[in-house]
């Protein structure tokens, strides 16, 4: 199939950047998306030209890396699916496909389509561990947990941090993430010393980075390519407005 | 003693960390906006409740209706003096449409700030028609609020403009030739009903509501919350216009 891609161009984070569109001749209907970019960088490359940058590394749905809105969707068009496991096939022939990258005030601009995610490192380092004691590991069951928190724990833990929610969000929040988050650890019992001091010192983590506050549109949720709910946003509120009360 | 050494200690501390900390002015979490938000527009909703019972009395006659009016500023007296209600209810109302207005300020332009650069290609949001709509429905309800209060508070936009005949001014207000101030009341009636189908359900989640069953109830209440109240408003511009009240 023929394509033609227009694509956020930007040599580094001083430059003004602008879309700058490419012909795809003959790409397969089974590449996958970041396949047919890499087809594309090799035509780029023979050219002389400069590839396009982008950020990717499993390739497997797992790891959270690429990141790429097609044509204004975060990770494209497919429910629940990052840019990696997005195939060609989705699209038709002679389809023209707007790639940019994640716009976020807290998610600068590196390069094309490459942005920098540190602030979700920072959310994460604010509050985003268990105080777990070191040693030989402890019988499994040593701390019960039950069925059903165990579960909702692990759809949380399921977030891959790819920031899928921030590019969404009309406000430019991380709510979702940080909700995930908050969500996996003060679900299960490990994670209770540090509940009320995790949410709070996460969430100025988020504001200080510069995520918007949240709206509860729920464009966050429509993109997460792990299916996080909407509602975690709520035991989010709910537990900072515990944490607070207490302090 | 025990008291009296540890309090210049933590001082002291406090005052040494506090200087090569490079910490900024301390803002208000997002999280505490919204909770800002949340709690002044349920007071406004319980007050549209109740101002819509008011005007509802307006089918049971204009004894009725001039009566009730009347009874709000007396309510009290000769206890506590004439009108303090109302102005209780005034003050309460002002701080909480301050509040809102000012969180839902601040809480836009950081929203505004943490996207500097848009997108090029970007389809109409998912969310729902309410849910797009809320900062700009706002503002047109709060002008809607100025002239509704302009109208029949102070009356000064009235045509009759008579505090002594709420019942008449009512009537005049909606007249047949007057359509113009009806419909733009209808439309700013619908402006609320919008803001508050999803402004119930986001103020349900800002307070901590949290699970996919909740989820469901919360927005079936908003919209029927919300519902009622188009409807009882509505329906006092609507039966003076088709003559059922004059």
């Amino acid at each position: 199939m023929d394509i033609k891609v227009r694509v956020w161009r930007q040599s580094d984070s001083n430059d003004r950047g602008r879309m700058v569109a490419y012909d795809v001749k003959d790409i397969s209907p089974d590449a996958s998306f970041l396949e047919m970019i890499d087809v594309l960088n090799e035509k780029l490359i023979l050219d002389g030209d400069d590839p396009i940058a982008f950020d990717h590394d499993c390739r497997e749905g797992i790891c959270g890396a690429c990141s790429m809105v097609i044509n204004g969707v975060a990770h494209g068009p497919e429910k629940a699916t990052t840019t990696c496991q997005l195939h060609m096939r989705h699209f038709s022939d002679g389809d023209v496909i707007d790639v940019e990258p994640w716009r976020a005030a807290a998610f600068p601009v590196i390069k094309d389509l490459v942005v920098d995610r540190t602030a979700f490192d920072k959310i994460i380092q604010a509050g985003g561990y268990i105080s777990a004691p070191t040693g030989t590991a402890p019988d499994a069951h040593a701390a019960p947990v039950p069925k059903k928190d165990a579960d909702a724990a692990f759809e949380a833990a399921t977030c891959i941090g790819c920031g899928a929610c921030v590019a969404a969000c009309p406000n430019g929040s991380s709510m979702l993430f940080t909700a995930a988050k908050i969500t996996h650890l003060g679900l299960v019992p490990q994670g209770q010393p540090e509940r009320d001091s995790r949410v709070v010192d996460m969430l100025q983590a988020q504001d200080d980075a510069g995520f918007g506050g949240c709206t509860n549109m729920g464009e966050c949720a429509e993109v997460c390519p792990k299916g996080i709910p909407l509602s975690l946003i709520g035991r989010l509120n709910s537990d900072y407005r515990k944490a607070i009360a207490k302090s | 003693m025990a008291v009296d050494t540890p309090i210049p200690k933590t001082k002291n501390a406090a005052g040494a960390t506090a200087t090569p900390t490079p910490r900024k002015v301390v803002r208000p979490s997002s999280i505490t906006l919204k909770i800002i938000m949340a709690v002044s527009g349920i007071l406004l909703v319980l007050f549209l409740y109740v101002h819509m019972v008011g005007n509802l009395k307006i089918f049971l006659g204009d004894v009725e209706f001039d009566h009730y009016a009347h009874f709000l500023r007396s309510l009290g007296t000769p206890v506590l003096p004439e009108m303090w209600y109302l102005w209780a209810q005034r003050i309460a109302l002002t701080v909480a449409v301050v509040a809102h207005i000012y969180t839902a300020a601040v809480l836009t332009v950081r929203a505004k700030k943490a996207r500097p650069v848009k997108y090029a290609h970007r389809p109409k949001i998912q969310g729902s028609y309410a849910a797009r709509t809320m900062r700009w429905g706002g503002v047109i309800v709060f002008l809607f609020i100025i002239y509704h209060i302009l109208d029949l508070t102070t009356g000064t936009v009235n045509p009759n403009g008579d505090p002594e005949h709420p019942y008449a001014n009512v009537v005049a207000d909606f007249a047949p030739e007057r359509w113009y101030v009806t419909l733009f009341y209808v439309l700013a009636i619908v402006a609320v009903g919008f803001h508050l189908w999803h402004g119930i359900f986001s103020a349900a989640r800002t307070l901590g509501q949290q699970t996919e069953k909740g989820q469901k109830r919360a927005k079936t209440a908003a919209l029927l919350l919300s519902a009622v109240l188009v409807v009882g408003y509505l329906s006092v511009p609507v039966a003076v216009l088709a003559g059922l009240v004059d």
